[in-house]
Parts: C-alpha cells; structure tokens; sequence
C-alpha cells in the first residue's frame, strides 16, 4: 500500500498548462465530470477546455444560469455529492445569486465558478465586471477570487473541501480571464485541512451520556428529525435509534425521506403546515431530541411558547446552531454518525405505545377534517392531495419528488410517500420559486435509474420555464407535473385568511402550457376530471421520456393545518 | 435584555475580504460597529480584529460562534468593559499662533498628560491616548480654541484573562 503511494507520487509530474486547463483537471480530480452552467465573454477560456475533453466532461448547458445552479442544487441534493456550476462574469454571476443563497441556508454543497474580467481591469466597471465576491460573500460558506493562474490548484482543492465538509455549503470561486490565461505548473493535491476551520467539532462523551440519561428517565420524549441527518448519510444509525428507543418520530420538511413514511414511529412532519400530533405534541412531550434540524422559525411558530415544557436536547455538527433558537439544555455537538451510534449504545431500549397511541390518535382527528376531504373529496374540482395519491399510487413511493414553493409544496411535503433517502427536493430555508424544474433536472441526471416527478405551481413553473429547453436539447426524462389552479396559491390562501379576501395580484391569467410543452417537443396533457387522474398521471410515468402533465386544480383550496404566524405550535388550525 | 460594550476580539488569517465577511456578520444582525481596529498579532500570519460593539450578552455569545463559523476565522472572543485593558489614540492638529497666544492651551496639554508630537508655522500636533473618556475631555477643553483636526483610533485592547490563541494554534497543528 505504501509502497503505491509511492509510485503515485513519482508519477505526479508537474506540467505547465493554462490556468483554464488547471480548472478542467482540478474538477476531474475532484471526481467532477459534469456541470451545470452558461458562457459567456469571461469565462471563454475555460469552456474552451470543455469542448476539448468532451469525451470525459460534460457541460450542461441550462438557459439561465439560475436554472444552472438550481440543477446543480437537485444532483448534489439527490446524489450527496458536490454540485458545480459556472458561470461568467457581471450578469452570469449575479444571476447565480439566488440559488447561492437557496443552496446555502439549505447546506446543499456547491462549489460555483465565476470568470471574471482581467486583474489589471478590477475596480474599473469594466464591461460586465460586478464585485461577485462581496455580493456572494452574506450567502457563501467561502469565497475567493483568483488573479494569478498558480493559485487554481490549491484555492479549488480547498473550495471543495470547505463546499462538502463539515455542515456543507456553497463556495464562489472567480477567476480573472487572465488567470485563465496565463500558464501554470499543474500540481494537484487534494485538501484535507485547513487550521482556522474545525469542520467537525470533536464529540463530548459526557454530553452522549447526559442526553441518554434525560432520554432513559422521559416519559414522552419526542423526536424531530432534520436534514441534518440526510447530510450525515446516518439514516440507519438514525433509526437504530429510535427503533431501540421507540420514540415518536417527526421530520423538518428537508428531513423528509430521510426516514421512511410508513415506518411505525414516523408521526409525520411538523411547522407551519405540517401534521397535527407533531405539531401539537411539541408542547406537551417532556424530552424534545432535535436531530440535525435548526429550529426555523416556520418550524417553531413563536418560539417563546415553544416547547418550554421540555429539556431539549439539540445535536449538531454547527455549534451556531445549538441554542440560536431554541435554548438546548443538553447540546450534543459532533457529527450525528459518530454521535448517534454512540446514543444508542447509552440509550435503554423502550416502548413508548400509549404515548405513540395519543399521536395516532390525533392522526385520526387530521385524517376527518382534513385529509380525507383532500383525498375523496367533496368538491368538484381536483385537489392538491389526490393529485400527489395519485402519484404515490404508481410510484409506490419510490420517486423523487421535486417540489416548488407554495400550496404544491405542503401538499407534496404532506402527502407524498418516501420510501427512499433523498428522495424530497425542495426549496426549503429560502423557499425559492422556479427551484423545481430545474433542481428536477440535476436529480435526473444525478440519479438517471430513479423516477423524477417535479410538482410545480402555475406561478412558479413560469419562474423557470425556460428550462424546458434544456430538457428538450438534452433529453431528459423528467416528468412534470403542473399543480394548475391559476393563483398564486399560497399567498392567495394568506389574503382569504389573513387579509380578508382582497386578491391583489394573485390571480393568474395562464398561457396554454401544453401549447407551450409541444413547442418544446415534450409529451403532454392535461386533467380536469377526476376520473381521468389516476389513467393520466400512469400515463405520464409509463412514458418513456419527459412529459408535462396539468392538473386543473380547485381554484381556492387551502393548505391546513396551519400555524398561523406568530401562534404557538399547539394552536394549529385544523381549519 | 441589557445591551452594553462588549469588545470582541477575532483572531483570524491574513486574508484579502476577511474584513467584508466580518462585518457581513455584525450587519445581517443590525449591530452597529462603535470602533473596528486591525492589526498583526504575536503570532505569525494571524491578525487580530478589535471591534467594539453594544449588545446584549446573549447576543454577543452567539456573535461569537457566528464569527468562528468563518472559514478563516481562528478563533473569536468577547470581553466586558471591566474584563479587558483598553486604549485608543487620538491626534488633535491646532493652529500654531494659539499655543502662545492662550496660555491655557499649555495647562490643559500638561494636565491631559497628552504630548505634542510635531510643530512648525502653522500648526502643532498633539497625541493623546487613552480611554474614550479621556480623550473626549481634552477634545471638550480644545474645543473652544478651534481644533483644525481631530482623528481617533479604534479601540486596542488586551484582555485581562488568557486568551488561548497560542495554544490553540499549536494544537490545531499537531
Ligand atoms: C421567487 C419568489 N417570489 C415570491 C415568493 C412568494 N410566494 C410564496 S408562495 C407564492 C405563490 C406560489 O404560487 P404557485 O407557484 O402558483 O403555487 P401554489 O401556491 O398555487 O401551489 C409566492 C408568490 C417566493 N416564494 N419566491
């Protein structure tokens, strides 16, 4: 063994190549053979190396550059692994920043390229110059920018040490045209350290031990479950955990899938629209065990009436996390895989049926006045949740979905089935419309074997349309479906509620979408009946290729529960 | 709860844009910065950010492991008013005629213990240092002669307790 790294490192020969060459064989190194992303002037050189190593690199060009970083986002959501996108300089850049900052309150890992104009222009307002580095600088884990080609190796090594490591995140590195340019003896080494950054805080064995002993004497513990845990690729030592410990189980909405649906302890997912029992049961458990979760204010309602009955106990790999929110009486800081194993060593194995039982019960209660009317409804027009049965009923779960922002989204959070990790994609810290299309794309091509089904809301499927293109050129089997009710749902829900009905500037005057999915040569169709759902939506997933499927949805049909805004979590509405 | 000056200090890499990233962290929590200083450190390639800001003490634990959650951020600590030895330096330009003209410029000059730094035809240079209450007492006494200038530090300051900078770094590199 030894002695091959030996060898490996005799044959590590240093070659002079141009700074835009460095960048091709950096990602290469880095396992990187495909990125998202869209030229332009800056940027020239380093494409140039893309066209030359086709047969080993793919480009995929999108036709936004948020499209880019969005599909970048879905693969590293849907793989685990880091995505990359590049852009150029000024308005390339600047158009990556919304996904910079959906991808980092989300810790997806990203590493974005950016050209930029030559050192000797910086400060200038050079054609197509914008100081990418400061407005990227609030909503990076890291940036930098490159002036001199020699830098290349060692700023991309550490780039996607600091994009994966630890809690991930996003990293903007850009490169001044010259330093594209210029040549570079090519030496890479990957980065495994660097002293100013503890990426995974060491675990205090004490902590473990004062968390087991809260969690052996509680008698209505309850757990939330974060994506936290997704990250931390810990989903079996996760449900060792609370198999041993038969504890209530609930999930964030970006923790979802990461247990799944149908097991016995999953109670459903908590906040703003999340299921009843969790919800209400926050404020009556005695022990809360955070897992990999940071306490969002859409998951918490008002924090001052949250769970002040209950010790919590909050583990982390982010120390910024424990107590931010929610004061942690016993925080466990560390990363969950090496943390939870070692909690379920210390734990005592329990049952907790009659306590399980009150959230089935209350699961009752949410099924009569809720979701039953979603299901066989009473209504004329579709609704949101038969529409993601009927989904479930053919994918049996086994799909990834990629939901929007807005009532699609709660409904897809709350009545689509997970059989599978990393198998809900959605836009959560941030809640970016236009996130879907394009992140279904990335998990498409990150999981060609997977099924992808993207539930979009009219108002957000016109955010990024423009996709369709790329779905087109590329031909990607992404199935689309269309939650259309021809509002801007969510808000539109917000002012029946909240501001007496008065619509102002929600309701949607719509484009014939199937018109505009033929322009692009993509299958299509579109359901108002109900007993057309069930052939359409097997239709669409029996189809080889990407198809568009619109389902006419109830116009004003609401998501409950809810949390209004600023009420505690154990006043949520069931209507 | 009460809000008072804390002063925080950050031990971090000499990087380009650090200073962006730092401030980045005071803005998106709407603290006003009331004195920044940089400077180098006892330790190689580590520079020092002074910054003194007024928040609550709840607020000024969690500033800390959001400054420490910064790549290039070593380490990053926050003192009370009582808890760190602090100076800042001032520098007050004066037209040259006054210093003997008002013979009361010389008696407040000695009694501030502040010293002139530089004269010539025109004007004259005094260098004070001190605490912030010091300093805006002479400034107070100059005021009425007419000051052609007046420029002040931020704050430097030690801390009375060890901050365990050196240590840290010896153990993050083993
Ligand atoms: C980029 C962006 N702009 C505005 C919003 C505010 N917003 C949240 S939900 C929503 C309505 C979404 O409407 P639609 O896509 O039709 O989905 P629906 O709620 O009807 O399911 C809006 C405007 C947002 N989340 N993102």
């Amino acid at each position: 063994m030894e002695k091959l790294e030996v060898l490996e490192k005799k044959e590590v020969k240093k070659e002079t190549i141009s700074g835009a060459e460095a960048v091709v064989k950096c990602l290469l190194n880095e396992g990187i053979d495909l990125v998202y992303g869209y030229p332009g002037g800056a940027i020239m050189p380093v494409y140039d190396e893309f066209y030359k190593r086709k047969d080993e690199f793919t480009h995929i060009m999108t036709r936004h550059e948020q499209g880019a970083i969005h599909a970048a986002q879905g693969m590293a959501r849907a793989t685990g692994n880091v995505g990359v996108v590049i852009a150029t300089s000024g308005p390339g850049a600047t158009n990556l920043v919304t996904g910079i900052a959906d991808a980092q309150i989300d810790s997806t890992p990203l590493v974005c390229i950016t050209g930029q104009v030559g050192a000797h222009l910086l400060g200038t307002d050079a054609f197509q110059e914008t100081d990418i580095i400061s407005i990227s600088t609030p909503v990076t884990k890291w940036n930098y920018q490159i002036t001199d080609a020699k830098e290349i190796p060692e700023v991309l090594a550490k780039a996607f040490y600091i994009a994966k490591s630890g809690r991930p995140g996003v990293v903007l590195i850009d490169i001044t045209k010259n330093a594209q340019f210029d040549k570079l003896d090519f030496e890479y080494k990957k980065c495994n350290h660097i002293r100013s950054y503890v990426p995974v805080p060491k675990y205090d064995l004490s902590k473990i031990k004062e968390a087991a002993e809260l969690i052996n004497n509680a008698k209505k513990p309850f757990i939330i479950m974060g994506q936290g845990v997704i990250l931390a690729k810990a989903e079996q030592y996760f449900k060792e955990f609370i198999e041993k410990t038969g504890i209530p189980t609930s999930q964030t909405a970006l923790g979802l899938s990461g247990l799944e649906t149908n097991h016995r302890l999953n109670v459903g997912m908590v906040g703003m629209h999340g299921h009843y029992a969790p919800n209400k049961k926050t404020n009556e458990c005695d022990v809360l065990i955070a897992i990999g979760m940071r306490f969002d204010d859409r998951v918490t309602g008002n924090l001052s009436k949250y769970a002040t009955q209950a010790k919590v106990i909050h583990l982390d790999i982010d120390p910024a996390e424990i107590s931010k929110n929610v004061k942690a009486d016993v925080g466990v800081l560390g990363d969950i895989k090496e943390t939870l194993p070692l909690l379920t060593d210390y734990v005592k194995a329990k049952e907790h049926k009659v306590w399980l039982q009150q959230f089935k019960d209350l699961y009752k209660e949410e099924y009569k006045e809720v979701i039953k009317d979603q299901l066989s409804p009473s209504k004329k027009g579709l609704t949101m949740g038969e529409s993601l049965e009927a989904i479930n009923k053919y994918t049996k779960g086994d799909a990834i979905i990629v939901s929007d922002v807005g009532q699609h989204q709660m409904f897809a959070c709350r009545y689509a089935k997970f059989n599978k990790t990393r198998s809900n994609i959605t836009s959560g810290g941030l809640g970016t419309m236009g996130f879907a299309l394009p992140a279904a794309i990335g998990a498409k091509v990150g999981m060609p074997n997977r099924e992808v089904v993207a539930v979009i809301g009219d108002g957000g499927y016109q955010m990024t349309i423009q996709e369709l293109g790329t779905i087109f050129q590329h031909k990607m089997a992404v199935k689309i479906v269309v939650l259309n009710n021809s509002f801007l749902g969510m808000v539109r829900q917000w002012q029946e509620l909240f501001f007496d009905k008065r619509y102002a500037s929600t309701e949607m005057v719509n484009p014939d979408f199937q018109t505009i999915a033929k322009g692009y040569d993509i299958a299509c169709n579109k359901v108002s009946k109900r007993e057309d759902l069930d052939k359409s939506v097997k239709a669409m997933l029996d189809h080889d290729g990407a198809y568009f499927l619109e389902i006419i949805i109830e116009k004003e049909d609401n998501v409950f529960p809810m949390v209004p805004t600023g009420a505690s979590v154990s006043d949520i509405r069931l209507k | 709860m009460e809000r008072q000056l804390y002063t925080i200090s950050i031990y971090t890499e000499n990087n380009i844009g650090l200073l962006t990233r730092i401030s980045t962290v005071f803005l998106k929590r709407h603290y006003n910065i009331e004195s920044l200083n940089v400077s180098a450190t006892e330790i190689d390639n580590v520079h020092r950010f002074t910054i003194v800001t007024f928040i609550s003490t709840d607020e000024a634990v969690k500033l800390i492991t959001q400054l420490e959650k910064q790549i290039e951020v070593i380490k990053a600590y926050y003192h009370k008013e009582d808890e760190v030895i602090y100076h800042q330096t001032s520098l007050f330009k004066i037209k040259s005629n006054l210093l003997f003209e008002e013979k009361e410029i010389q008696n407040i000059i000695k009694h501030s213990s502040s010293r002139i730094v530089t004269i010539n035809k025109e004007f004259f240079a005094i260098e004070k240092s001190g605490r912030e209450q010091e300093i805006k007492e002479l400034y107070d006494q100059l005021l009425p002669y007419g000051i052609m200038q007046f420029v002040k530090s931020g704050r430097v300051s030690v801390s009375k307790t060890e901050m365990e900078i050196t240590k840290l770094l010896k153990s993050i590199k083993n």
